[in-house]
């Protein structure tokens, strides 16, 4: 065989097994892995136990005691369950779109996985891989780009049910998610000037060197306080950190922003119509954007891979002979980071209530779009003011006053006046 | 009538930023979590918890301590401190069951049967318990004191046929029920 077509054959080995271990083995697992612990955790907040005795049952084997396993296996056997139920398609529905909208909501959340960065490079055998599948230059953009396609799975599943329900869910969820897909993006803007660069690699390699966005104390692998600019940066990224998670709870369809399902009003918003393996698409698709959402956040505001405090560079050479295998330790950091964040999405699902329709809107466009504008303009200038004249900083501080009053007050007028109320 | 105006009470910019009001939410539901952790829920010592949460947990915790005296379980026949079955099958207790679960076949009592002076008892006496639903007017219409309602809770079954409670069924969940009625006691 030509050297070169052996080469490529390594290649296209070493892309698959990245794809089957990163997709398959890692972010698939963590779905089960999150409902079970949904559903713990809600559990133990409201004084239940919640799933704890489905282990491996040893008993049907012929031993004495069953191994429950705290319930780990309890999203198997759910899952087993949702496989072996009747998968019923109602007389009214659009068949070939209503057969394709699951497969939308799961496919673009999967494929997005490519781009999230699991841990810096290894070396195996010689060769030198980044523990990333895909290493593209426009990360970010390349996840919004495609996990905005999930409305589409929404949208038709809402409208090829030909049913009421689903159908409010479904133009709910495309006015929801349209909306805060803006939010999405300017909030990012003050991080991607800051990095200065769009591949999310590099961007987790340099908070691992210069200290977290959230948590700047350490330059070059050794703990100091940050300088004047990155302390005063700290402010615009905060801004945009709020900004970006709350949209990320708004774009995966998750409490306090659940209305295109909410049970109360709309029995299963757009998937009312669904059973079976189908239904279970869906939320498989609802929890993989939950873990891909996290993952961004972690990797944009919370360092990634990266363990901090100047640890990094000693982890990831970390190796045993030949082989450079620290990068493991560090998609295990990943991993615990992005446990504790999909914890704290839970803890949000179960303590805030759901927001009312108009207060969704309003939260979007009125609050979180000014604020994610005015917040890319003041992450401008802190970046710029060194290189820049003090009356030219001094000019846009002021005019970054006007225009913050400008817009509060505006918002203040637009607003309608309290409503007299009869007893 | 007297029209009342209400206004809807101000909001200060602290409540309307929301944040606070969110962190209080996550603290309350994390000291829930800390507390049902530790088996010091609210009322979980009057529930009987298992140490998580206020729940008690079925198959190693019995609630058989904490039940009730009014407890109402699976009817079942009783006998008497003779040993006589106390059930005349007068049908009442048929004909009020609301989702028809009792099917009885009434007999003769022979004559050289030590009670024949009761003249009648059942032959068969079903209790559909996949029917019943627990409501007592059995055990409250039945004139002999004879079908009362246990503390038996457990009632399960792999068939439907399982579920369906003999005459035999009947008098061993029941047992012997003492006092009472004695009309029919000999030494009256
Ligand atoms: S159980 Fe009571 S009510 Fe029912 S047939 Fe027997 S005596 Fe009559
Ligand atoms: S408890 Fe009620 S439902 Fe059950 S057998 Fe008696 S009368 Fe019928």
């Amino acid at each position: 065989m030509p050297e070169v077509v052996t080469a490529t054959l390594i290649d296209l080995a070493i892309i698959i097994t990245k794809i089957v271990a990163f997709t398959f083995m890692v972010v698939l697992p963590l779905v089960p892995l999150s409902v079970y612990f949904e559903r713990r955790f809600s559990a133990i907040i409201q004084d239940r136990v919640g799933p704890n005795r489905v282990g491996i049952p040893l008993t049907l084997f012929g031993a004495k005691k069953d191994f429950h396993l705290f319930g780990l296996v309890q999203p198997i056997a759910d899952g087993l369950k949702l496989f072996l139920k009747e998968d019923f398609t109602p007389d009214h529905v659009r068949k070939a779109f209503y057969w394709l909208a699951p497969v939308l909501t799961v496919v673009p959340a999967l494929i997005t996985v490519c781009v999230v960065p699991f841990g810096p490079d290894v070396t195996l055998f010689g060769r030198t891989e980044k523990l990333v599948i895909a290493d593209l230059d426009v990360g970010p953009l390349f996840i919004f780009a495609i996990s905005s396609l999930t409305v589409y799975g929404i949208t038709l599943a809402g409208w090829s049910s030909n049913s009421k329900f689903p159908f409010i869910g479904g133009v709910r969820s495309t006015a929801q998610m349209i909306s805060y897909e803006i939010c999405l993006g300017l909030s990012v803007i003050p991080v991607l000037l800051y990095f200065g660069d769009l591949n999310l690699n590099n961007i987790v390699q340099e908070q691992a060197d210069n200290g977290w966005l959230l948590l700047p104390f350490w330059t070059d692998g050794k703990l100091s306080l940050p300088s004047l600019q990155t302390t005063l940066f700290m402010i615009p990224a905060f801004i945009a950190f709020i900004i970006f998670t709350v949209s990320i709870f708004a774009e995966t369809n998750r409490m306090p922003f659940d209305l295109p399902e909410c049970e109360t009003e709309l029995v299963g918003g757009y998937h009312t119509e669904y059973s079976s393996m189908k239904f279970a698409m869906f939320f498989m698709g609802e929890y993989a954007a939950m873990v891909i959402g996290s993952a961004l956040i972690i990797t944009l505001f919370l360092g990634g891979w990266s363990a901090g405090f100047g640890f990094d560079e000693a982890i990831a050479n970390f190796s045993i002979g030949d082989f450079r295998i620290g990068g493991f330790i560090h998609v295990g950091i990943f991993l615990t980071k992005l446990l504790v964040f999909i914890l704290f999405f839970i803890l949000v699902r179960w303590t805030v209530p759901r927001f009312r329709y108009d207060q969704l809107m309003k939260l979007g466009w009125v609050i979180f779009f000014e604020a994610a504008l005015i917040n890319v303009f003041l992450a401008a200038l802190i970046i710029a003011a060194p290189g820049m004249a003090s009356t030219i900083t001094v000019i846009g501080l002021i005019l970054l006053a006007v225009v913050t009053a400008a817009i509060i007050w505006v918002a203040k007028v637009s607003e309608p006046p309290a409503k007299v109320l009869r007893a | 009538m007297p029209t009342i105006k209400l206004t809807r009470p101000k909001l200060n910019v602290g409540e309307k930023i929301y944040f606070g009001a969110l962190i209080k939410g996550f603290f309350l539901t994390m000291m829930h979590a800390v507390k049902s952790l530790r088996g010091k829920s609210y009322g979980a010592e009057g529930l009987a918890s298992s140490g998580l949460g206020v729940t008690m947990q079925f198959p190693e915790q019995r609630w058989d301590d904490h039940m009730p005296e009014y407890y109402r379980g699976a009817p079942t026949l009783v006998t008497d401190e003779q040993g006589r079955e106390r059930c005349v099958s007068c049908q009442l207790c048929e004909f009020i069951c609301p989702p028809k679960a009792i099917k009885i076949i009434p007999s003769e009592i022979p004559s050289d049967d030590k009670w024949a002076k009761v003249e009648k008892r059942p032959f068969e006496f079903d209790i559909d318990m996949t029917r019943c639903i627990y409501c007592g007017m059995c055990e409250e219409v039945c004139p002999e004191q004879a079908i009362y309602l246990r503390k038996d809770y457990l009632i399960t079954g792999t068939s439907r046929a399982e579920m369906v409670h003999d005459k035999k069924k009947l008098y061993e969940i029941g047992g012997v029920r003492v006092g009472l009625v004695n009309k029919w006691n000999e030494l009256k």
